[in-house]
């Protein structure tokens, strides 16, 4: 490797500093609690990737501010618990209760990422749309509404992140080669994969999927049919914005401090990977490259030493996926998936 | 956005009223400065380079004149304001050979200006163990480190559609800031002092280029930046250029027209990264410190802004927007602390209701497209037996 040869190159003097170091022997400890770690965020990828890769189906675009929605959906969830008086240690509430709660969380996120969703696709990409613009146009557009509203948070929060939110002690489930299972990460990737294979089935059967797919395969053609193309873009916007309000809960149950005026751009990178690696406009794929994405990531990041190496493992894999196989592992094409 | 690539009609007559409508309202449409362009264009040639001389003459004077209501005096020191400006403007220039020139969309050129500088800083700075040498070698230097790196990311990503080269760009800026972190060698938030400067001490022996005085660095900047942009003119005019140009208006036409579209592209990112690396260690330079903060990825998106603003695929516009965007917070210190905000805003705006910006780029492909339909059609009686025509690359090629 590059980082290797350019110390022995300039050897002139000696070189303390290291590069990189690979830490083999924590990684062969960690293995087991790394991988179900790298599920759990495997699967909060997979719900973000999601609304990646049902717009860019749609489309044809990469919806920048789909990290924005994501990130508003968290400051749905920080709203509501603090509000019902949620603190950094675990509440003392019943069972039902702490449920209870959490639903309501999740209803006020899932509105909270929907509404920006289709304030952005309006204000931004639909007049676009009007104009005919180049696809220069849009990218650009869609870089700049995803700016604006980090900073308009920014603006609001301030560049610290928000108080630390914990929903419940997790609880150990079970035993796996000597590695504890906690609840915490059971309800993450249960809820998670229920919702994929939910918005799967939707897209494959309900007649608004069809509508879906069909103007992925062909607007102007889908329009012929009687499909009414503006609405299903709309559409779209929404299911990707309600699966970002559902991945924004899980992810303040992982990181209960992560809520942060930019913490959804390096998360939304990744869940970009995790949908090109999967096959981008394929929705099977963004739930299989959103598990791997997690799993190289955590691997990689124990490998590695500190944590901000999952984000250089998940941009090195996707660079990997576009040389060796760009269509990804599944195939792209949200249109050409079967009813 | 269509999303087919289905047939397009061959143009007929009504067609061909409507592309020649369509001409008709681009030429009224000029941005902000209407007609500034075509008034430009109707001087004759020795107008044109006495009017050049005086405003190169002007900019060269800028640090000594300090002209009131410009300054950005008291909030800052506008000597070192204007050595940031020419910095900006120096990105702008070379981003706008990318975005501007090729219609690739870079999001992460601050990585290859952040290349750039911990190249000036890791072979200058007495913090780093390497190897050092005299600052302005690094500049060369920084340039060749800064292209191979966009040759490493521009091979596998150019070959896909330019959304892809978006997003991966996007990752690469925000991962050259982490890696800058987390590597130990490249020290983090500590980062390297007294990054090196050119060498000249004046008649008391004082060094000429201090970091606290910015006329220098400003006027090796704009020095550069005049050798830059001849430069670019020359590509802009060039075969390349055109190959750059049919590839921005429409890149299937242009390979079918026989333009080695994946070539063109891999040069134009090449080129422009290597301008990134130039202007990084200049700034390194001028600042004499680099560590991991200065690189963040909002600072990305103000240059694609300043690239935006001042008309993407003008050299010009890329020169007052890159100055701009840098000036107005300095400028106006009450806002800047909303610049991402007030920029990432613009973005949208400039896209939505002025996609030219401040000063649009002549469709110089379409008129050059039109000025050889023409003469083929006053010629045709001309044309040789053999009818050879000979069409170069990107000529025509939108249509």
């Amino acid at each position: 490797m590059i980082s290797e040869v350019i110390p022995t190159l300039l050897h002139s003097v000696p070189v303390d500093d290291t590069w990189i170091t690979f830490d083999v022997n924590s990684f062969t400890q960690n293995f087991w609690s790394s991988t179900f770690d790298g599920l759990t965020f495997g699967a909060i990828y997979a719900l973000v990737a999601l609304g990646y890769t049902l717009v860019y189906g749609v489309l044809n675009l990469i919806n920048f501010a789909h990290s924005e929605v994501f990130i508003t959906g968290c400051y749905g969830v920080f709203f509501t618990l603090s509000a019902l008086n949620f603190g950094p240690s675990a509440p003392r509430l019943g069972f039902w209760a702490i449920v209870g709660n959490l639903i309501l969380a999740l209803v006020v996120a899932i509105i909270a990422s929907a509404l920006m969703a289709v304030i952005v696709e309006r204000v931004a990409y639909k007049p676009l749309r009007q104009r005919k613009a180049p696809r220069l146009a849009f990218l650009i557009t869609a870089i700049g509404v995803s700016f604006a509203i980090q900073y308009t948070i920014y603006w609001w929060r301030g560049p610290s992140p928000e108080a630390a939110l914990t929903m419940f002690r997790p609880l150990a489930i079970f035993d796996v080669f000597g590695t504890i299972v906690d609840s915490q990460q059971v309800v993450i990737i249960v809820a998670a994969v229920i919702l994929m294979i939910a918005t799967d089935q939707f897209i494959r059967r309900s007649r608004t999927g069809r509508g879906i797919r069909a103007v992925a395969q062909d607007p102007d053609t889908a329009t012929l049919m009687g499909v009414n193309k503006e609405k299903i873009i709309v559409t779209t916007f929404i299911i990707g914005g309600i699966l970002a309000g559902a991945a924004a809960l899980f992810y303040v149950m992982k990181i209960p401090s992560g809520v942060q005026y930019n913490g959804g751009f390096i998360l939304g990178v990744k869940a970009f990977a995790a949908a090109v690696l999967g096959g981008i406009g394929n929705v099977r794929g963004a739930l299989l490259g959103g598990l791997l994405i997690g799993l190289i990531g955590n691997y990689g990041q124990v490998l590695l030493g500190s944590s901000q190496w999952t984000d250089v493992v998940a941009f090195v894999v996707l660079v990997l996926v576009l040389i060796v196989r760009p269509e990804g592992v599944l195939g792209s094409s949200l249109g050409k998936s079967k009813a | 956005m269509s999303t087919t690539d289905g047939p397009t009609l061959i143009p007929d007559d009504a067609s061909a009223q409507e592309i020649a409508d369509r001409e008709a309202k681009m030429r009224q449409r000029k941005g902000w400065f209407p007609g500034l362009s075509d008034k430009w264009n109707a001087l004759p040639r020795q107008t044109q380079w006495l009017i050049l001389i005086v405003v190169v003459v002007l900019a060269y004077l800028l640090p000594i004149l300090n002209p009131p209501l410009i300054t950005t005096e008291p909030g800052n020191n506008w000597q070192i304001a204007l050595a940031q400006m020419s910095v900006y403007a120096l990105v702008a220039v070379g981003l706008n050979v990318v975005v501007g020139y090729a219609g690739l969309l870079d999001l992460g050129y601050v990585a290859f200006f952040a290349l750039g500088s911990y190249t000036a800083a890791m072979f200058t700075s007495p913090d780093s163990p390497y190897v050092h040498i005299p600052y302005l070698w690094t500049l060369p230097l920084a340039m060749a480190v800064a292209m191979f790196f966009g040759v490493v990311l521009g091979v596998p990503t150019l070959r896909l559609r330019g959304d892809y080269l978006a997003i991966v760009t996007l990752g690469f800026g925000e991962i050259v800031r982490i890696l800058a972190t987390i590597i130990p060698a490249m020290k983090g938030q500590v980062g390297f002092q007294n990054v090196g400067h050119p060498p000249g001490t004046d008649s008391s022996g004082q060094t000429i280029f201090q970091n606290s005085n910015g006329t220098p660095w400003y006027w090796l900047t704009l020095t550069i930046i005049i050798v830059v942009l001849l430069a670019a003119g020359n590509l802009e005019r060039s075969r390349v250029g055109r190959a750059w140009i049919a590839i921005r208006e429409d890149e299937d036409a242009a390979e079918i027209m026989g333009v080695p579209t994946f070539k063109y592209k891999v040069w134009a990112f090449a080129i422009g990264a290597s301008v990134g690396g130039l202007s990084g260690a200049l700034f390194a330079g001028q600042v004499g410190f680099v560590n991991n903060q200065k690189f963040d990825i909002a600072t990305s998106i103000l240059f694609v802004a300043a690239v935006v603003m001042g008309g993407t695929g003008n050299k010009v516009g890329a020169i007052l927007g890159g100055a701009l965007v840098a000036y107005i917070p300095l400028r106006f210190t009450a806002i800047a602390e909303f610049k991402y905000l007030i920029f990432g805003a613009a973005l949208v705006i400039i896209m939505i209701f002025r996609p030219g910006g401040l000063l649009p780029a002549r469709q110089s492909l379409l008129a050059y497209g039109r000025l050889a339909y023409n003469k083929l059609k006053g010629a045709v009686g001309d044309i040789p037996p053999s009818g050879k025509v000979v069409l170069e690359p990107g000529k025509g090629a939108d249509k």
